[in-house]
């Protein structure tokens, strides 16, 4: 059966490579439009078909694995040995668990729901090829980064993803901004990179064996040091804050929406943003062996969940509110995380996937629509233009707002019920629920600016064809019932944690009066948001708007990019002073320095030529007084032999 | 008694002696007579590679003849070959004949000249790693120089008068150094055989070990360069011609890091141990400095030349930790840097031939008319600032790792240097490939095929080496690995120190 594993890494890979080979077909003969179509057609069903074929392995391989006894859960791939130098080894294996299972899962299904719809998005764009060569090569990245079976093969996939994002952030690279969103988004995971490098160079060190099994046990049995473990971690956690856009880190993705919206949804909200949370989750025993360094995971997490919901709550731009929101989701699955509720962060991350995809799909619909129009300002009553867009909008608004009965609320509730169990409580508690509150409240001011109130908007919008409809409406679908996958209330039963209790092992926190306690809190603080923003934004529309926008913190919030003027001002500009120092130092001190000696030589050259004056007696004295010179060193230096 | 390496290495003399004496117009393409000739090499060396016993630290293919007896010492024409001399053989006769496909772009008058030269560098390059006596080595050293001394000199930009004059001070100040030291070192150990004198039983006296140090040390910390000798390199690049480039820096700064692998750690296992965290600092701080350098520049050739600096600061550092897997990453990256800064050059060459400029500014857009320049421009970029699944990041991982295991400080400061790549080839492929067409850059024409086969097979190198490093690290284990425990058993013997202080 683990025979079948590196096909799904393989598969989508194999469709990268065809459609590489295609769009150098196209560049070749790029003035036959009539090809063009035929083309697309057959790209389009390379790309998704691929995606999808390793779906239907994916669900083979985890039916195989549930028909195992849970401590046997696991399939493995051997496929040789990548890098084996001195003491460092790198076997190329793959690991089907639990955790991982649900993660191809999760990117597979959702990568080829995606796939469907760009066939529809990107329809007619000369870069079509290129496209689904970058999509099928992240969806194969993104894989291998689950799949990995060690550290190094998971940073693979982890720089792999990074660079498909990059190229696919600035796919339209004609205009400035893409490409200079492209370039920011990699750079800035490239500090977090290096912090997720020196980890895996702690645990080499440490350890000398860096596949997930041996670091776990290393941190459970105490072989590894305490400080070790905590270097490691926080080193690692490094890696996660810039990849799934946390403070300090989280300044990329804001731009990232420069790309087209379907990889909004896709890498920038359903997976690859949410490879930090996997990284934690897959080494949650590393840090459960550095509480201190989970304390600042759920910090973090909780922080960035508060400050970019009130960034979501403020932006005109619908992307961008919706990245603000996937940024601030991101940080209450970390906070679950640092509350040691892993099974609670990654069952958020599975239905985020579902439902934050959906709400990026339906507002690529809206502003395909309106002819590229992004901002709220220009947008409104279009419930009524594009109903179906509306309502699948509406499911994942609904989603992600955390009420009942979409999935939103049951994973959430798992999260805010973890924090109040674990370490500092109270704070990640607080945290959450203020988060939370923002969520319902920012959720529904976007359905209500887009969906409800005055057409602002120019032009007679039509609905989306069906390629586009087909693949949100089963995320809707997704959206709805990946609550149950979370939390079953009748029964009191959790699915995916139950699922992955093999790799977590028993979750003890939820259950009893407690829970419901926790829920009901969490509905009603869901409800006054809801409430809130049905008072602000459907009774009052932009009218209301426009007054919140006259307040002070409103507008900080709206800025958003503070810590980016910030690092602007500070990190990048003493970063590019001291690089023109560099280079000033380098022409005029050590070039300097070396130009001198040369002048010195020739200097001296023409001095010493004045002894070449053709007297034999005065060379005959030379010679001499060289030779006592040499003798006299011969003494000194020789002496002790 | 095996011919193969003579042959290897005299194969392009012979050419380059053809040219030299055929009458005038006997040789009607000359730089495509070259090109044929360098394939010979190519050929054996490939030959070499797969022949190559990979469970062996000792010399193979030997070829060794008397040559001369001085001062006690038997001096021989002696050759052989271990993995760390394979990669780097295989590495140069690669680059030979994409120098003379890459030459008429950019070589318009006395080509013949220009190819007699090319391929008498070629020896001396394929010379100085296939050798086995250390006199013979000193030969083959002198002879690389010149031919890109009369390359740079005649073929370069308008500033090539200073350049040259630079780069001849700096290396024959280098090579004296060398020559110094290698005197010393065979009077005292009365023999001229590198690999005896690398797996040497005794020690030479520690005063002589440390003074021999550092004049080999030095000789090749010019020719690396390191920091602080660097200042030559960039202007040595940007007045040279592309070819001259492309092998300058992908071959012929090699043999400085070949010789601080080759000589200076078995040799002088004591004072390497003594001056190792010197020339760990030197080589992670370079490693910064010239990523930082790199950024500044306006000049496309100068960034590339700077970040040469920067990528073999790290080659440095990994050779100085002294430690396995650091030592087999620095070699790797020694063959990585060849092919990634190779075709940077390449690429550089590539704009400047239609466009006869080389400023970052001059460029914008270019992605749109020249599709197939922009993936490799992309394609090498993300191979040298070491994106895994491509070579640069096999090299730098091992470095890294390895070094970080003894000494974690400067391994973490090199560090940075990976973030800076990014940023300043990154933001060069951003300025140059992408944003609006400007009018001057909106209509070049893309890679012709001559281009693109000097670039595509330094491309498939770096995807080979990064998916399948496997075939390289394993011929080069048991000679570094040789290497490294001599070095460190014999560091903790005694400590270097002149006798009259102990």
């Amino acid at each position: 059966m683990s025979a079948l594993l590196p096909l799904l890494v393989g598969l989508p890979l194999a469709g990268a490579l065809a459609c590489g080979i295609l769009h150098a077909r196209v560049l070749v003969r790029r003035h036959r439009d009539p090809e063009a179509a035929a083309n697309e057609a057959l790209v389009g069903g390379i790309a998704t078909g691929s995606v999808a074929v390793a779906f239907f392995v994916a669900v083979l391989l985890t039916i195989r694995l549930l028909s195992l006894p849970p401590e046997h859960r696991r399939f493995e791939a051997d496929l040789g040995t990548w890098i084996d130098a001195g003491r460092l080894k790198v076997p190329a294996r793959l690991l089907l668990d639990p955790l991982s299972a649900l993660m191809t899962l999760v990117v597979s299904g959702v990568g080829a729901l995606i796939h469907l719809y760009s066939i529809g998005y990107m329809r007619r764009d000369p870069g079509f090829a290129r496209y689904f060569a970058y999509l099928n090569l992240f969806v194969a990245a993104m894989l291998l980064l689950v799949l990995g079976a060690n550290l190094p093969l998971t940073f693979v996939g982890w720089e792999g993803v990074g660079l498909c994002s990059y190229l696919l952030i600035g796919f339209w690279y004609e205009k400035g901004g893409p490409a200079d969103a492209g370039l920011k988004a990699f750079v800035v995971n490239r500090i977090g990179d290096a912090g997720f490098l020196l980890g895996i160079f702690l645990l080499h060190r440490e350890l000398g064996a860096l596949d997930y099994a041996s670091v776990n046990e290393a941190a459970r049995s105490g072989l590894l040091p305490a400080n070790a473990a905590t270097g490691a971690a926080l080193l690692l956690f490094c890696g996660a804050v810039g990849k799934s856009a946390q403070i300090p880190l989280q300044v990329w993705l804001p731009d990232a929406m420069a790309g087209p919206t379907p990889v909004s949804a896709l890498i920038h909200a359903a997976t690859m943003v949410t490879a930090g949370v996997y990284l934690v989750g897959r080494l949650h025993v590393l840090f459960l062996a550095a509480p201190a360094v989970l304390l600042v995971v759920g910090l973090v997490g909780g922080g960035t969940a508060l400050l970019a919901g009130f960034g979501a709550l403020a932006q005109r731009d619908l992307k961008k509110a919706l990245a603000y929101s996937t940024i601030s989701q991101l940080g209450l699955m970390f906070l679950g995380e640092g509350a040691g509720a892993f099974d609670a962060g990654i069952a958020h991350l599975v239905t985020h996937a579902f439902f934050k995809a959906l709400l990026f799909l339906a507002a690529g619909s809206v502003i395909h629509a309106l002819g590229g129009e992004q901002d709220l300002a220009r947008m409104g009553g279009l419930a009524r233009r594009l109903p179906a867009t509306f309502l699948c909008f509406l499911a994942g608004a609904w989603a992600l707002s955390g009420l009942p009965p979409f999935a939103g609320f049951f994973s959430k509730d798992e999260i805010l019920g973890g924090a109040l169990h674990g370490a500092g409580a109270p704070v990640l508690g607080a945290l959450g629920f203020a988060a939370s509150f923002l969520t319902a409240l920012y959720s529904y001011r976007l359905v209500y600016l887009v969906f409800s109130g005055r057409e602002n908007f120019e032009g007679r919008p039509h609905e989306s064809p069906a390629l586009l409809l087909h693949p949100m409406r089963a995320l809707a679908a997704l959206s709805f019932v990946g609550g149950a996958l979370a939390w079953i209330p009748i029964w009191n039963r959790r699915p995916i944690a139950e699922f992955l209790a093999p790799v977590f092992g028993g979750n003890e926190a939820g259950g009893g009066a407690e829970h419901v306690l926790v829920a009901v809190l969490s509905l009603a603080v869901a409800f006054v948001g809801f409430l809130l923003a049905r008072r602000l934004w459907m009774d009052r529309g932009l009218a209301g708007e426009r007054a919140l926008a006259r307040l002070p913190l409103w507008r900080v919030a709206a800025a958003g990019g503070v810590l980016d003027a910030f690092y602007r001002g500070t990190v990048v500009r003493a970063a590019r002073v001291l690089a023109i120092a560099c280079g000033v130092f380098d022409l005029f001190v050590v070039d300097g320095a070396v130009n001198g000696i040369g002048r010195a030589a020739s200097a001296a050259g023409e001095t010493l030529r004045l002894l070449q004056n053709g007297k034999v007696q005065a060379y005959a004295i030379g010679v001499a007084a060289a030779a006592g010179a040499l003798l006299l060193a011969a003494f000194l230096l020789g002496g002790t032999r | 008694m095996n011919p193969v390496l003579p042959i290897l290495v005299f194969a392009p003399a012979a050419g380059a002696a053809v040219l030299a004496l055929a009458p005038r117009g006997g040789a009607r393409d000359p730089l495509r007579f070259a090109f044929g000739i360098s394939l010979l090499p190519l050929a054996i060396a490939l030959g070499l590679f797969f022949a190559f016993d990979a469970s062996s630290a000792s010399p193979q293919f030997p070829f060794s003849t008397a040559w001369f007896r001085s001062g006690g010492v038997d001096v021989r024409f002696a050759f052989g070959i271990d993995g760390i001399s394979l990669l780097l053989i295989a590495l140069t006769a690669l680059l030979g004949p994409i120098f003379f496909l890459a030459a008429p772009g950019h070589i318009a008058q006395r080509r013949r000249e220009f190819a007699a030269w090319g391929l008498l560098m070629q020896t001396g390059m394929l010379g100085v790693f296939a050798v086995s006596d250390l006199v013979l080595f000193y030969v083959f050293w002198e002879v690389s120089l010149v031919p890109l001394y009369f390359v740079i000199g005649i073929w370069g930009g308008t500033g090539r008068a200073r350049a040259t004059t630079k780069f001849v001070l700096f290396t024959i100040a280098g090579s004296l150094l060398l020559l110094l030291a290698l005197l010393a070192v065979l009077l005292e150990a009365g023999t001229a055989d590198l690999f005896e004198l690398a797996r040497g039983r005794r020690l030479l006296p520690a005063s002589i070990e440390r003074l021999a140090f550092l004049g080999f040390a030095l000789g090749f910390a010019v020719k690396v360069p390191l920091l602080p000798f660097h200042t030559w390199l960039p202007e040595a690049h940007v007045e040279a011609p592309t070819s001259g480039s492309v092998v300058l820096a992908g071959v012929l700064l090699k043999m400085g890091t070949y010789g601080l692998l080759r000589f200076c750690l078995p040799m002088f296992p004591r004072a390497s141990a003594e001056f190792a965290p010197l020339l760990l600092g030197l080589g992670a701080a370079g490693a910064v400095y010239g990523a930082l350098l790199a950024w500044a520049q306006r000049d496309l050739k100068k960034l590339v030349a700077y970040s040469s600096i920067s990528h073999l600061g790290l080659v440095a550092m990994g050779l100085f930790a002294r430690e396995a897997t650091a030592v087999e990453g620095a070699l790797l990256q020694m063959v990585n840097h060849g092919l990634s800064t190779g075709a940077l050059f390449l690429l550089v060459g590539v704009l400047y031939d239609r466009t006869h400029r080389r400023g970052l500014d001059d460029f914008g857009g270019v992605a749109k008319s020249m599709p197939l320049f922009a993936a490799l421009l992309g394609l090498t970029a993300f191979a040298s600032i070491g994106l895994p699944g491509l070579n640069g990041f096999v090299g730098e991982f091992l470095i890294l790792a390895g070094t970080f295991s003894v000494t974690p400080v400067p391994a973490a400061v090199a560090t940075a240097a990976v973030v800076l790549s990014a940023v300043y080839l990154l933001g060069a492929v951003r300025t140059v490939l992408f944003g609006p067409a400007l009018p001057a850059t909106a209509r070049l024409p893309d890679c012709t095929k001559r281009e693109a086969a000097t670039l595509l097979p330094l491309a498939g190198g770096m995807v080979l080496l990064g998916v399948l490093p496997g075939p390289f690290l394993e011929r080069i284990r048991p000679s570094v690995a040789q290497v490294v425990e001599r070095t460190r058993a014999l560091a903790q013997a005694e400590p270097a120190r002149p006798e009259g202080q102990r």
